[in-house]
């Protein structure tokens, strides 16, 4: 390797250092007009009337949107189209948009807003899972599957009432993990305006430039081909600008209307009422194990609370089950999970989508596992990791595996073995694992087509440009693209152009979400650069009498022994031989060998997968906690820049236990006498609580690399497999610590202050969810794991989750 | 972006200059010095003054006690002053939040309350509340008092240090207790009449002191408990002690009975115990504030414990450390 | 009357006259009127440190600064740190050691730290936790950033002031 692996400054580094990096509210156009939007001041109610005469007259006002400007309704999943740009009648949390002002300044938008007169008919208010369960009516949304229900899926795979009964020990416990929002520190924002040809161009601080082209040509009535949607980079992504955004389509719509550039940036107000972040979670996993450590089967339910609208919903609702095989050998395995809508703003994916949350109560599980049977929590770990090559019990393919070398690095470096329950009274570790996906296995909408691109175009100065529809969230999607081109090429990668994010000029890449660029993209980039080197190899070996795959492509050179030339030379020999040099490259993931509906969900390339280990100061009279010290190894295949996978692991390791102490989107209910408002509870980055460079603990970093054969150069995800096993290992931790469980997050002084005094009165020492209420969780769609003969289909007669109806 | 309503500026020369457009404006005029309390709350509505007099950098002291004016950052930088009052200085706010706060605008802080340090819109969802535009207190429905919390830092630390703060108006200059300066009252918090100016803060010597706070995390938050103690001691012997709360009630205040308990015993840990318990049972916080209000009262007691000790000399910094985040 | 004010202020160095409505921040101002795009903006609110600017040497919120009290004052902004095209030092470890990564809360970090090293040449880990904790970032875990800015006081301890 000549590029990969080495530390290096990331190419668009000199750009963020300087403040030259232009974020979407830093454009500013000609004649540019300003938006604020008007969003609802009641948690559910029905629009019965809406004036803005006054608003329209007020000056400096040029246009007010209402929701009878935008009669066609968009979504990310093909599933769930249940979004207005602006609420036409119907508005299902605080902060949903009913109206839009577009004037001169954001000033004057705003004070017009005022003057917008809006009837509503308030409806009751469904606040949370257990409220959505035993109210069906009034539905928030009427295609939801059962009442307030969003969707029921279950999924059986092999006989796990059996597994539970032939076990020595059977754990049942229940966690909850609470919801999180993303907090990018820029907050969103786009700007529209038609260009001189009459076509369209939206800039928007989104991670998914195709998704928000799509759903534009579909909500204005375009031509996609009159659209061209611009990602900025952003400032923060985390999973909180994956979806298409109401303010995206207003801005479009202006622009439109007024052929002037309409900006709209949020304020963080409003950010949070974006949201589609983590979803709140309450779990239920009862699992089987042996005296000897050994899984024999495991029943996991999760009760979903999706907030006003299906976002990824649906995806996310598989996530908290999906990815729970392909950690540790699991035989039988059955998965129920329900989501239901809530007057919240819409739950979506955040960093791990969906599986941080059954990630956190498995691992506890575990925890409890190990200490009943008197094993180590590292060696019962290790006595289970999956096997690299494998099929899981609900049909996932694993690849490469790095999770034991992971596993003995942080027990290893942390010391685990002298600290585990040898630390005295009030300090502890704790371990924990997690493995995530390399890309989702299928694109958010059906299709066979490649779900990342990449063009390269090459001429005979040497500069070598490379376009794919990649997008730029922090993460370094663009110094992955130019070092992969650059390994290849064997050049240096400042010397890349690379132009991302823009429907308009690059191939087609489906978006920064599901940990999918690196490899995808990766893959496509390798497949186009080397069809150039192809090429160039061709023509250099004419020009040098050797033969072309003796060709050694470094520093800038092509050659073969000491006869060499400079790249560019190379270029201008292939320029003349093959005419104008560009080549594209495409990548499509493998087909999952799972059949059965639902299995589209959890397939990919490649897992990666993590391992932490955390220590804890609890002080027993206050529940006080302090992190010293976190050690985290990460399994990346292989690593392409280690101060960038570095950084995300980290970065990664900060979010995890930033949620682990003390992010939570929390909700007010007021007394229904008086008012019945249900209101973000702290919507500012004040009281939204993150952790500050003081709070932060020093972090070593281990990077394993089993290169998986399925990824570019072996190079696997970094950006959110290593937060998943920080919120576990912090749990663990304290237990080793006090001894009382946090079955829940975020884990507080005042939870583990409690559970202390729980222990002092010689009750259980816990503190977490005592319920599951019932749920009407449908008939599982049966299928056999790979080892009880199955084919990755459904049995007869079980392949549709069966609703169990209730009597009217 | 959140922004500023409209209003006029007025940037006068003196303090008699300030007091005079104080006196001729009535209350459509605020004072601005830091901006770092106002600012905010304009841009969220809380308070739409119709003219901003400032008198930053006017109030840097005249050599008799501390001026108004002087920022929290130079509180920090300054040996000289009382170690309570730099520890509390330290610990408001931020870096950038120190360098334009002054020590004047955080005793003169606003109350804060989770229904009111909201935007315009939010507050408009919930119907508005008792301190601004509303006519109900979400934190206790039945409380005709607006129960907002104190939250600044200097407040109990200073008054610990049994200091008192000159105003001045048109009609003259006036010296109060700290301890006078405060009402229990979430909206009229201040005993300062809106056309007076803090000026100035008088610091008796000869007390040794201390700050504690408790917050979320090691910067930005506001307090959700304050202690600030001060002990003179003849040898061995506590000769007076004052211990102040902060943020667990609509004003700092003392807590006689623990400073009374305290005068003419030695510290033993028994004594800190008894003190402490005594500090603690005047701490009444409400759930309008980050944290778990019934959590917030129990460690009240600790908190008041901590103080005590690293007043008799204990080594407290590792407890220091985990608490504050840094050392102090 | 909702008139602009006009206000003589120092920018990077470089004389400016700027109208502009009473009600404009520094941040607006800075952004707005005068195309200094590069510093950000998080919540307006004094929240993030996001608007990180130097006002007169100290690290200040643009955010809350009146544009109206900056007459006389110099401020400094991300634009005025490089030397013409020669990164600052601070800037060069940032790039070189992974403490940009989406870049947006970068420049407020990059002039408190500024500040930093022109007190304390060779400030603590634990100084440079406290200097920079009024700063949000989310992508980092902050580590990387102490890093580079130990990295940049050796370069600068090196190289001489600048």
């Amino acid at each position: 390797m000549k590029v990969l692996g080495k530390a290096r400054r990331r190419v668009d580094g000199r750009a963020k250092v300087t403040g030259q990096t232009r974020f979407a509210d830093d454009l500013v156009l000609p004649r540019m007009l300003h938006v604020r939007l008007l969003r609802s001041p009641h948690p559910h109610a029905l629009i019965e009337d809406i004036r803005a005469d006054r608003a329209r007259e007020h000056p400096g006002v040029h246009l007010v949107l209402t929701g009878k400007d935008f009669p066609v309704s968009f979504g990310i999943l093909p599933v769930t189209q249940d979004e207005y740009p602006l609420a036409p009648e119907h508005v299902r949390y605080v902060g949903d948009p009913v109206a839009a002002v577009v004037a001169r300044d954001e000033q004057t938008a705003a004070e017009a807003l005022e003057l917008i007169e809006v009837k509503y008919r308030p409806l009751k208010t469904i606040s949370d899972p257990v409220e959505a369960l035993q109210n069906a009516e009034p539905r928030i949304h009427a295609y939801s599957e059962l009442g307030n229900i969003h969707r029921l899926q279950a999924f059986e795979f092999g006989d796990v009432e059996e597994a539970l009964a032939r076990a020595d020990h059977v754990f049942e416990d229940l966690f909850f993990y609470e919801g999180n929002t993303h907090l990018p520190i820029e907050q969103h924002a786009a700007v529209a305006a038609v260009d001189p040809d009459g076509k369209l161009t939206l800039w928007s601080s989104t991670q998914v430039p195709h998704y928000v082209h799509r759903s534009a040509a579909r909500v204005l009535q375009m031509p996609a081909a009159h659209i061209r949607v611009i990602a900025t980079p952003n400032g923060g992504g985390f999973g909180g600008k994956c979806d298409v955004c109401n303010h995206e389509m207003v801005v479009a719509k202006a622009a439109m209307i007024l052929g002037r550039p309409v900006k709209i940036c949020l304020n963080r107000e409003e950010v949070f009422y974006m949201h589609r972040g983590r979803h709140p979670v309450l779990m239920k996993f009862r699992t089987g194990v042996t005296n000897d450590g050994k899984l024999t089967g495991m029943h996991l339910q999760t009760l979903v609370d999706g907030g006003g609208y299906g976002s990824y919903g649906v995806a996310s609702t598989f996530y908290t089950g999906a990815l729970q095989t392909v950690t540790y050998e699991l035989p039988r395995y059955k998965f129920e999970a329900a989501r239901v809508f809530t007057n919240k703003p819409p739950c979506g994916p955040k960093r791990g989508h969906g599986t941080p949350q059954p990630r956190f109560g498995q691992e506890i599980q575990l925890d409890k596992i190990a200490e009943k049977l008197g094993m180590d929590p590292a060696a019962l770990r290790l006595g289970m990791v999956a096997k690299p090559n494998s099929l899981t019990a609900n049909w996932l393919k694993i690849g490469s595996i790095g999770l034991a070398a992971c596993i003995e690095q942080v027990v290893q470096r942390s010391g685990w073995t002298e600290k585990f329950k040898r630390l005295p009274y009030g300090r502890g570790v704790g371990l924990a694992c997690g493995s995530y996906l390399c890309g989702a296995g299928l694109p958010i909408y059906w299709n066979k087509m490649p779900q990342s691109g990449v063009q390269i175009l090459v001429d005979r100065s040497g500069q070598v440009t490379v376009f794919c529809g990649a997008t730029e969230i922090g993460q370094g999607s663009d110094d992955v693209l130019a070092a992969i081109v650059a390994e290849v090429l064997g050049i240096d990668p400042f010397s890349i152009r690379c132009v991302t994010g823009d429907t308009g000029i690059t191939p087609v890449d489906l978006g920064s979400y599901s940990s999918r660029v690196t490899v995808m993209m990766g893959n496509a980039a390798i497949q186009a650069a080397r069809k150039i080197k192809d090429m160039i190899a061709e023509a250099a070996a004419a020009e040098l009498e050797a033969a072309p795959d003796k060709l050694l492509f470094a520093n800038d050179r092509v050659g073969f022994g000491d006869r060499t030339l400079t790249f560019a030379e190379a270029v201008g020999f292939a320029e003349e031989k093959f005419g104008t040099l560009g080549a594209v490259g495409s990548y499509k993931p493998p087909r999952a060998p799972g059949r059965f509906k639902g299995a589209g969900v959890g397939p990919s390339p490649a897992y990666s997968y993590s391992a932490c280990v955390v220590e804890v100061e609890v002080d027993p009279a206050t529940g006080w906690i302090t992190v010293p010290k976190i050690w985290i190894a990460h399994d990346i295949g292989q690593t392409i820049n280690p101060v960038l996978a570095r950084g995300q692991v980290e970065g990664s390791v900060y979010m995890g236990l930033s949620e682990a102490l003390m992010e939570e989107q929390v909700f007010r209910r007021l007394p229904p006498k008086l008012s019945s408002a249900l209101v973000h509870k702290i919507p500012s980055l004040l009281e939204y609580k993150s952790l500050t460079s003081l709070d932060m603990p020093e972090v070593e970093t281990i990077l394993v690399e089993d290169p998986d054969p399925n990824c570019p150069f072996g190079a696997k995800e970094v950006g959110q497999g290593p937060l998943l096993p920080v919120m576990p290992a912090v749990a663990n931790a304290i237990y080793d610590a006090v001894g009382v469980r946090i079955d829940e997050v975020p884990i507080t002084p005042d939870k583990v202050l409690k559970a202390l005094e729980l222990k002092r009165q010689g009750k259980p020492p816990r503190v977490g969810p005592d319920a599951f209420p019932a749920v009407p969780y449908p008939a599982p769609v049966e299928v056999a794991p790979p080892w009880e003969g199955g084919d990755g289909n459904a049995k007869k007669g079980a392949e549709k989750p069966k609703l169990k109806v209730p009597a009217a | 972006m959140m922004r500023l309503p409209w209003f006029e500026h007025r940037a006068p020369k003196s303090i008699g200059e300030a007091a005079r457009i104080l006196a001729g404006e009535g209350p459509d005029a605020m004072l601005i010095a830091g901006g770092t309390d106002l600012l905010p709350n304009m841009k969220r509505r809380h308070q739409a003054p119709k003219v901003l007099v400032s008198i930053r950098g006017l109030l840097k002291g005249n050599g008799q006690g501390l001026g108004a004016g002087t920022t929290l950052t130079e509180i920090v930088n300054d040996p000289a002053l009382p170690r309570g009052l730099r520890q509390a200085a330290q610990q408001v706010a931020t870096v950038h939040l120190r360098n334009m706060g002054t020590i004047g605008g955080n005793l003169c802080l606003d109350t804060r309350c989770n229904y009111y340090n909201q935007n315009y819109e939010w507050r408009k969802a919930i119907g508005f509340c008792l301190k601004k535009e509303g006519d109900v207190c979400w934190v206790a429905t039945a409380s005709k008092r607006c129960v907002a919390a104190s939250s600044t830092d200097c407040a109990p630390a200073l008054m610990a240090l049994g200091a008192a703060v000159k105003l001045e108006s048109v009609s003259g200059e006036r010296s109060v207790a700290l301890e006078d300066l405060y009402r229990n009252d979430g909206i009229d918090y201040l005993t300062r009449r809106a056309d007076e100016i803090l000026t100035g803060i008088q610091l008796p010597a000869g007390w040794k002191s201390t700050y504690w706070k408790l917050r979320r995390r090691g910067a930005f938050d506001f307090p959700v408990l304050g202690v600030g103690a001060a002990l003179q001691f003849d040898g061995d012997t506590v000769r007076a002690a004052r211990i102040a709360l902060g943020a667990v009630a609509s004003r700092p205040f003392l807590a006689d009975k623990a400073s009374e308990f305290l005068a003419g015993k030695t510290l033993t840990d028994e004594v800190i115990e008894e003190a402490a318990r005594r500090v603690a049972s005047r701490a009444k916080p409400l759930d309008n504030t980050d944290l778990d209000l019934y959590w917030r009262k129990d460690v009240t007691e600790q908190f008041a414990a901590y103080a005590l000790r690293e007043l008799r000399g204990d080594d407290m910094r590792e407890t220091r450390l985990r608490i504050a985040r840094q050392p102090l | 009357m909702q008139r602009n004010a006009c206000v003589a202020l120092t920018v990077n160095g470089e004389p400016q006259e700027v109208s502009f409505p009473p009600y404009k921040t520094l941040l607006e101002v800075l952004r707005e009127e005068l195309a200094l795009t590069g510093t950000k903006h998080g919540c307006e609110l004094g929240e993030c440190g996001a608007c990180a600017v130097l006002v007169d040497g100290e690290p200040q919120l643009a955010c809350l600064v009146l544009g109206l009290e900056c007459a006389g004052r110099a401020i400094e902004t991300i634009e005025g740190l490089a030397r013409g095209a020669e990164l600052h030092p601070l800037q060069a470890a940032f790039a070189d050691l992974g403490a940009a990564q989406c870049g947006y809360c970068t420049p407020g970090i990059l002039m408190t730290a500024k500040a930093l090293l022109a007190r304390e040449p060779a400030p603590s880990r634990s100084r440079i936790r406290e200097a920079i904790s009024g700063n949000l970032c989310r992508c980092t875990g902050y580590q990387q950033i102490f890093e580079a800015i130990e990295e940049a006081a050796r370069r600068m301890a090196h190289e001489g002031p600048r």
